[in-house]
């Protein structure tokens, strides 16, 4: 019986992902935790490992698809071979052995990525599936298509286990798919590039667009798949959430003095000191006594889930798009190790390097406008989570201390958050608080 | 498409115009695509319908008709002897059957939009193909082909012979007399359905098939009461025997196999099989892959092959080589194409032997269901205890139901007797929508028909 292999669970809302490569060819024999496929989500550009042993039957995908969660990918025979990694197996003419498969660099890189163990997502044990053909119906199998589900791992609520319409549509819902397809993409012929595809709406239909065309020439040019997943996030936390936003401003002088003093020594330790990793710290800490802000909604249960890790993103502007790495349990770290963290994971996004596991999990994200100028940004809150910060370009500014204009150095910070977990006043406190922990930076050289 | 200009585009070419390809052109048609067939013949319907399911099955009704018209006897009714006019017959044939339903599928073609092309697409790269030996030469360049080119009879390995006494079932099926001696070489469905008309038509025939047993690899059962009938129809049935040697000698042909003295025909049918048509297509200038031994064109559940841009349908792709199948699979790969979610994933493919009695079988046998990881369950019911099975005179047919033990569903259905072929459309439906035992049990089924036995069978297994 031939086993296969869908695209697994990827956690965080990902619900699809674009074939970068496929790795392996059909009648290879390859070992369990060999690469198999490099994709692309919205997140970063990931190598799945194989998640068996085996002979590689058939190949389902190939490079520019997209699929969805559940979609199968791959294949194994389950024959003889399964027990035998790359070379062992006999007859070498069908079975060439996969040991070193052909890796493609993605663009831009210059190197092939070396794929961290931990970042291959697994598929999550299902229910055995029963022998013998697919109980279902011609029309429930069409459907699961569409739905991009695979029907073997569905559990058939039906008479004599047989899995019915709702099954199919309860096991793309538990994907976090959409469960209607637009009728546009539906209709649209198979075209060998990728071609464009509708938005994932909200549940608004927005009006038709004018003939742009009747005041001037148009162009029309397919979003990104990044580009996509932005947008169609950004929409989902902008229509879903009451955004709030509190305006602060952080003197900060002495840390940037501190970070001054102490770049020669940390860059000894093989660490670049920022504002970021200070930032950081500060929000980390702040967090743990403003827990509301480091949570999310769950509307259905009417229940706030208060983490109790506080993993900070950092938004990063990439060539490819916005990119959310995640430095896990900031408020448990030394700042130097945040730092030294921090800088780690800044080179591997540059280096669309990341892993799933660099993407995933955060509880609250700070972004950063300062580099590029502004005074001030008030951005989107990164839904699931229910606050952000945002931090703007610190400027020389004049203060009045004892009477005395003085020049200081001025953080200007919004936070915003999610109106439904908390009021003004606690957003103003939060804000508080972490401009005095940057305003006093050498507490956070001992707090963890 | 612009007519006249040195190539033609399209948007789907489908090369071959049998029952896998029309079916593709129209669901193509359907869907706004333009759409072409290439075929040879320059017109829809393919071996189906000019060389085989349809002519055979003609001729079968002619047989059937001659046989309950001299069984009549048993009711008291004599017609006396009939008179045979093989003109009238041959005409009746191909105008009124053969020909009434190319032009429906003409006229199909035309409401559709589809236009058929004569002559011989070939290959010229992935996205081209050159037309030759039609009224002219030209070339269409396509965004998707689909291959249907179908299969051809196999020759028989060894034999060099040429000779007009040499028919494969296309020449038989033209009825060029009735041969005092056939000699039908092969026990499979065709053998079977070609010996069944030309003994009724009045020859004695012979049927010499090389394995243990007629139509290899249908349930024995099953099988039974077909032999029976087939022994006493024909002059002489040789099993586990191979035919050595066929000469041409004056006026027939001489005929040698092991353990028998010379034996001469005057015609011999050749039935062994029948081998996919994918030579000479230019396959191999595109990135189609065919399989090593048998030559079939390799296509995965949406019927693409390894070239993007091609896909195939049909006999041309493997076993079990079925008209119904190509058609389904043609639907499929013009919905493919037009990019629905559609997947040839089919459970049952209904097989239907036309002979007297008919077999019919869908899903799993027994065998089968147990390679498969399944505990079956199976009940016979014999048409013995059927009340419309006594009414025909016709007793001997069985219906076998085989069922998953564990979710009582219906896996597998084989049905023998009169109508089997009929019959099994419902077999067919509930193993494909993988309905249970008591599903089956629990409808109410006509009395008094042969579709009760079909209940019957699901009953017995619910004790």
């Amino acid at each position: 019986m031939s086993r296969p292999f869908a695209l697994p669970d990827l956690g965080e809302g990902l619900t699809e992902a674009e074939i970068v490569a496929v790795l392996v060819r059909e009648g290879d024999v390859i070992a369990e935790d060999a690469p198999l496929l490099e994709v692309e989500t919205d997140k970063a550009q990931v190598e799945i490992p194989s998640p068996m042993g085996g002979r590689v039957e058939k190949i389902h995908v190939s490079p520019g698809q997209t699929v969805k969660v559940g979609t199968v990918l791959v294949t194994f025979a389950d024959d003889g071979a399964s027990a035998q990694p790359a070379g062992a197996a006999g007859d070498a003419a069908q079975r060439k052995p996969t040991a070193a498969p052909p890796r493609r660099a993605a663009p831009g890189q210059s190197s092939p990525a070396p794929a961290e163990p931990s970042a291959a997502p697994r598929p999550s044990a299902g229910p055995a599936p029963a022998a013998g053909p697919v109980a279902a119906t011609p029309a429930t199998r069409r459907l699961a298509r569409e739905l991009g589900v695979a029907l073997p791992g569905v559990r058939g609520t039906g008479p004599g286990g047989r899995i019915v319409d709702d099954d199919v549509r309860a096991a793309a819902a538990r994907a976090g798919q959409p469960t209607a397809v637009a009728p546009a993409e539906r209709a649209k012929p198979a075209a060998p590039a990728a071609p464009a595809k509708p938005l994932a709406g909200v549940g608004l239909e927005p009006p038709p667009l004018p003939r742009f065309e009747q005041w001037g020439p148009v162009e029309r040019t397919p979003l990104s798949h990044l580009r996509r997943t932005i947008a169609e996030r950004m929409t989902l936390s902008a229509t879903l959430i009451p955004h709030v936003t509190h305006f602060d401003r952080a003197d900060i002088t002495d840390l940037d003095a501190i970070i001054t003093r102490n770049l020669e020594a940390a860059r000894a330790q093989g660490v670049t000191l920022t504002l970021t990793g200070f930032l950081l710290k500060a929000t980390a800490l702040a967090l743990r006594s403003h827990p509301q802000f480091n949570a999310s909604l769950d509307p259905a249960a009417g229940e706030m889930i208060l983490k109790r890790y506080y993993h900070v993103g950092v938004a990063v502007a990439t060539e490819r798009g916005l990119i959310v790495p995640v430095l896990r349990d900031v408020d448990r770290k030394p700042v130097l190790e945040v730092a030294r963290e921090l800088g780690a994971l800044a080179q591997r996004v540059r280096e669309g390097k990341a892993t799933l596991d660099d993407l995933r999990g955060g509880t609250f994200t700070i972004t950063n406008i300062g580099a590029l100028g502004g005074t001030a940004a008030i951005p989107i809150i990164n839904y699931p989570e229910v606050a952000i910060l945002g931090v703007a370009r610190a400027r020389q500014e004049p203060v009045v201390r004892q009477g005395q204009i003085v020049p200081r150095l001025i953080l200007p910070l919004t936070l915003t958050f999610d109106h439904r977990i908390a009021d003004g006043a606690d957003g103003a406190r939060l804000a508080t608080d972490i401009v005095q922990r940057l305003e006093a930076p050498e507490r956070l050289l001992w707090e963890w | 498409m612009v007519m006249g200009d040195l190539v033609d585009e399209v948007d789907v070419a489908v090369l071959g115009g049998g029952p896998g390809g029309y079916s593709a052109a129209f669901r193509c048609g359907d869907l706004g695509l333009e759409t072409v067939v290439i075929d040879t013949t320059g017109r829809l319907g393919g071996a189906c319908l000019y060389e085989g399911c349809i002519p055979s099955k003609a001729l079968l009704h002619v047989a059937a008709v001659l046989s309950e018209a001299g069984r009549a006897k048993e009711f008291g009714v004599d017609f006396g002897e009939p008179r045979i006019s093989l003109d009238p017959l041959r005409k009746w044939k191909q105008e009124r059957v053969v020909g009434k339903l190319a032009r429906g599928l003409a006229s199909v073609a035309r409401g559709k939009h589809v236009e058929v092309v004569g002559g011989r697409g070939v290959f010229e790269d992935s996205t081209t193909l050159r037309i030759e030996g039609g009224d002219a030469l030209r070339k269409i360049r396509f965004k998707h082909a689909i291959v249907a080119t179908g299969s051809r009879a196999s020759a028989l390995p060894g034999v060099t012979l040429v000779s007009d006494r040499l028919m494969d079932s296309t020449a038989a099926l033209e009825l060029p007399d009735i041969p005092e001696r056939l000699l039908v070489i092969g026990g499979g469905y065709i053998g079977l359905e070609m010996g069944t008309v030309y003994a009724t038509l009045g020859s004695q025939v012979t049927l010499v098939e090389m394995t243990d047993g007629l139509l290899p690899g249908v349930d024995r059962d099953l099988v039974q009461p077909l032999q029976r009938r087939i022994e006493k129809l024909f002059t002489a049935v040789h099993l586990k025997t191979k035919v050595t040697a066929l000469r041409e000698a004056g006026g027939a042909i001489e005929a040698d196999w092991e353990g028998q003295s010379t034996q001469r025909f005057d015609r011999v049918l050749i039935a062994v099989g029948r081998r996919a048509q994918s030579g000479g297509l230019g396959l191999e200038a595109t990135r189609v892959r065919l399989a090593a031994r048998t030559g079939f064109v390799q296509v995965d559940d949406r019927c693409r092959t390894d070239d993007p841009h091609i896909y195939a349908v049909g006999d041309v792709t493997g076993e079990p080589m079925l008209a119904h199948r190509a058609m389904r699979q043609g639907k499929v790969a013009a919905e493919a194409i037009a990019g629905q979610p559609s997947a040839f994933d089919n459970v049952a493919i209904p097989a239907v032997v036309f002979t007297d009695p008919e077999i019919a079988w869908c899903g799993l046998s027994e065998a089968q269901a147990k390679a498969q990881g399944i505990e079956p369950k199976v009940s016979k019911f014999q048409w013995a205890a059927s009340g419309r099975a006594a009414t025909i005179g016709r007793s001997d047919g069985l219906t076998k139901l085989v069922a998953d033990a564990q979710s009582g569903r219906v896996v597998g259905v084989g049905i023998v007797g009169p109508g089997a072929g009929e019959l099994i459309a419902e077999a067919t439906l509930a193993v494909e929508t993988a309905a249970l035992v008591e599903d089956v049990a629990a409808t109410i089924h006509a009395h008094p028909t042969l579709s009760e036995t079909f209940m019957e069978a699901a009953e017995n297994l619910l004790g």
